[in-house]
This record gives structure tokens, C-alpha cells and sequence, in this order.
């Protein structure tokens, strides 16, 4: 039973992790290519909240079955 | 439930179990919910569930009540208020809520033009549709989670989930029905082309039929399924948290000042994932129906 609030934290720790990397060299990107366009900037903005909200997904799902595994099925 | 002493984790289950309408078997035994006794029924019984296990033994005869009610309802909302004041809206300058309307109409608009490269008009109101309803039905978790199951437990309605989009099978049947008008368009638009796409991309060469095949129709399927899931695990991540952070309000004065401000700073980004996940669910709506008018 114990097991379950380790496979959580795994579960949130590296979708966390993985989601981090995403949306940072996402921004990245996004500061570069607006630096380099200034024109483009609200157009990639756009594009940008649309990738973000997609990464954003996987560790949000993660973090909601994890709270469901720890508060409910462990409780 | 009345009677019964409230734990954690029976609150946050009869916060996630919806309210089911179905047949149950004959020869079920149940617990009569007015006079408390132990009943075997005689016949199969068409009757509301109280409890997740009532609706398991009613199995596929069954339908969420309050998800329909609430998404139908939602969806009169937009319709009538998109109506309202549409009949208003004149080629003057616009005022108030004309000019909300006429702000999201053009955000719409705008972003079909620049996705949909297809002819097709029934594009733009469908994705206006599809925007409006999912952020509707999304917006009902930023209501204080206790506040209608409780007014309905006193009306006598076991349960109520009023979050349409926390239930998957609001969201999947969205996603199903994207599904059928990808399969249609595809059909309609490049005929005898689609087939050829299914077998011979992305390796052009008659051996690889089967294996272009088999890739193409399971990327075909998991589009539909991730864009379903996807609406239904953020909403359903969301509203548990929210439930999580309204049973700390158990915990004690210190607990009940953290909790609220914890539910405010989660409301708080939630408008924003709620609105997120609105427009990626409109704009991959859009870019399947685009990948659909591709005729090359």
C-alpha cells in the first residue's frame, strides 16, 4: 500500500519534470523569435499558449490522478 | 449522506459520482431509500442509482442525467445569448455586450482564417459553437463545489455533478462527433484520394500497404481519443483539487483560513486553464477539419 504514494510521487515528479523542460524551451523560443520578428511577436504568442496548453495537459492529468491515488484509493 | 458519518473519503466519492438513471436487473437486492429495508426487486426496474455500485450492476443501461441536463442546458445559454444579441447588432458602433460577442465572434473568426485553408462554411460557426460550449461547461467548476450538490441533497437528489466536462462521456462524445465530420469531410472532399492516403503514405510502395495502413488508421483513432481525454483529464484533475482543497475546511480554523486561500489562488488559475483548454479544443477541432479539406 505504501507503494502508492511512491508511484504518485513519480508520477508527479516527472511529469513535472518533463512539462518544465517543455514550456521553458518553449518560452525560449518564443522570446527569440520575438526578438528577432518584433511584427510576429502577438502571432506567435497565440501559437505559444495553444503548445503550452498542450504540454500543460500531461502533468495536470498526472497530478490529478496522483491526489486521486494518495486521497482516495490509499486512504 | 444523511445519517451516515462523513469521512474524506466518502465526500470526495459522492463529489465524483454523477447522478445515474438506469435499468437495474431483476433480482437485485438493494436498500429501499425511503424505508431503509433491504429489498430484492422482481423485475428489471428503471430507477435512479444512489451509490457507485447501483450504477456498475446497471452497466450499459445507463445515463448521467446531470452531465445531459447541464450541457444541454449550457448549450440553450449560448444559443439564447448569442440570440439575444445577435438580433441587437447593427452596422453602428457597437455597445456593451454587443461588443463582448463581437470581440469573441472575431476571435474566432480570426483564428479559422488562419488555420482553415479548406472552403467550407459551416466551419467558423461550428468552432464558435464548440469554443463557447466548452468554456461554458468548463466555467461551472469555478462554482464553490458544495454549493448545488448540497441545495440539490436537500431537494433529494442524491448526487450532482455539475461539471459537464469532468464527465468523459460529455467529452468523448464531443470527440466522437469530430470524428464523424473528419470521416465525412475526408470522404466528401477527397473520395477515392483517402484511401490512398490511408495505404500509401508514408511509404509510397504497394508492400507497404499493411504496415501504412495499420499507422495511418491508429493515428487516425488516437486523434479524437487524446482530444477527448485531454478536455476530460484537466477538467477532472481540476475539480479534484478543488474537492481536495474544500475537505481541508474539516481540518480546523487554521485549516479553513489556508483552505480558502488555496481555493481562491487555484480558482483563480484555473480561469485561465479553463479557457486554454476552450481553444486548444476549438483549434484541434479546426485543424482536423482542415487535414480533412487537404486535397492534394
Amino acid at each position: 500500500m505504501e507503494l502508492i504514494f511512491v508511484a504518485a510521487a513519480i508520477m508527479m515528479g516527472l511529469g513535472g519534470l518533463g512539462a518544465a523542460i517543455g514550456v521553458g524551451l518553449l518560452g525560449g523560443k518564443l522570446i527569440e523569435g520575438s526578438a528577432r520578428q518584433p511584427e510576429l511577436a502577438p502571432r506567435l504568442q497565440g501559437t505559444f499558449f495553444l503548445a503550452a496548453g498542450l504540454v500543460d495537459a500531461i502533468p495536470i492529468i498526472g497530478v490529478g490522478i496522483a491526489m486521486y491515488l494518495i486521497f482516495v484509493v490509499a486512504a | 449522506m444523511a445519517g451516515d458519518t462523513l469521512t474524506v473519503k466518502g465526500y470526495i466519492q459522492h463529489h465524483l459520482t454523477n447522478l445515474t438513471y438506469g435499468k437495474l436487473p431483476a433480482g437485485y437486492e438493494r436498500v429501499d431509500y425511503e424505508t431503509g429495508e433491504q429489498i430484492v426487486l422482481t423485475e428489471d426496474t428503471w430507477t435512479f442509482a444512489h451509490g457507485g455500485e447501483e450504477a456498475a450492476a446497471m452497466g450499459f443501461n445507463a445515463v448521467h442525467v446531470d452531465s445531459l441536463a447541464w450541457s444541454f442546458g449550457l448549450g440553450l445559454v449560448f444559443c439564447w445569448l448569442f440570440r439575444r444579441v445577435a438580433v441587437k447588432a447593427s452596422s453602428g458602433v457597437p455597445a456593451g455586450m454587443v461588443n463582448f460577442f463581437e470581440i469573441i465572434v472575431e476571435f474566432v473568426d480570426q483564428n479559422v482564417k488562419d488555420i482553415f485553408h479548406g472552403r467550407n462554411p459551416l466551419v467558423a460557426p461550428m468552432a464558435l459553437t464548440v469554443f463557447v460550449w466548452v468554456f461554458l461547461m468548463n466555467l461551472m467548476d469555478l462554482v464553490p463545489v458544495d454549493v448545488v450538490p448540497e441545495l440539490m441533497l436537500l431537494l433529494g437528489v442524491p448526487y450532482q455533478k455539475i461539471v459537464p466536462s469532468t464527465d468523459p462521456n460529455i467529452t468523448l462524445g464531443m470527440a466522437v462527433g469530430v470524428f464523424f465530420l473528419m470521416l465525412y469531410y475526408n470522404i466528401k472532399v477527397k473520395g477515392f484520394g483517402f484511401v490512398k492516403e490511408l495505404t500509401l503514405t508514408p511509404f509510397k510502395h504497394p508492400v507497404f500497404i499493411p504496415l501504412n495502413l495499420f499507422m495511418e488508421v491508429v493515428g487516425f483513432l488516437a486523434k479524437p481519443f487524446s482530444l477527448g481525454l485531454r478536455l476530460f483529464g484537466n477538467m477532472y484533475a481540476g475539480e479534484m483539487i478543488f474537492i481536495l482543497i474544500a475537505a481541508l475546511f474539516s481540518g480546523g480554523i487554521g485549516w479553513m483560513l489556508a483552505a480558502g486561500l488555496m481555493q481562491i489562488g487555484w480558482a483563480i488559475f484555473h480561469i485561465l486553464v479553463i479557457t486554454l483548454q476552450a481553444f486548444i479544443f476549438m483549434v484541434l477541432t479546426i485543424v482536423y477539419l482542415s487535414q480533412a479539406h487537404e486535397d492534394h
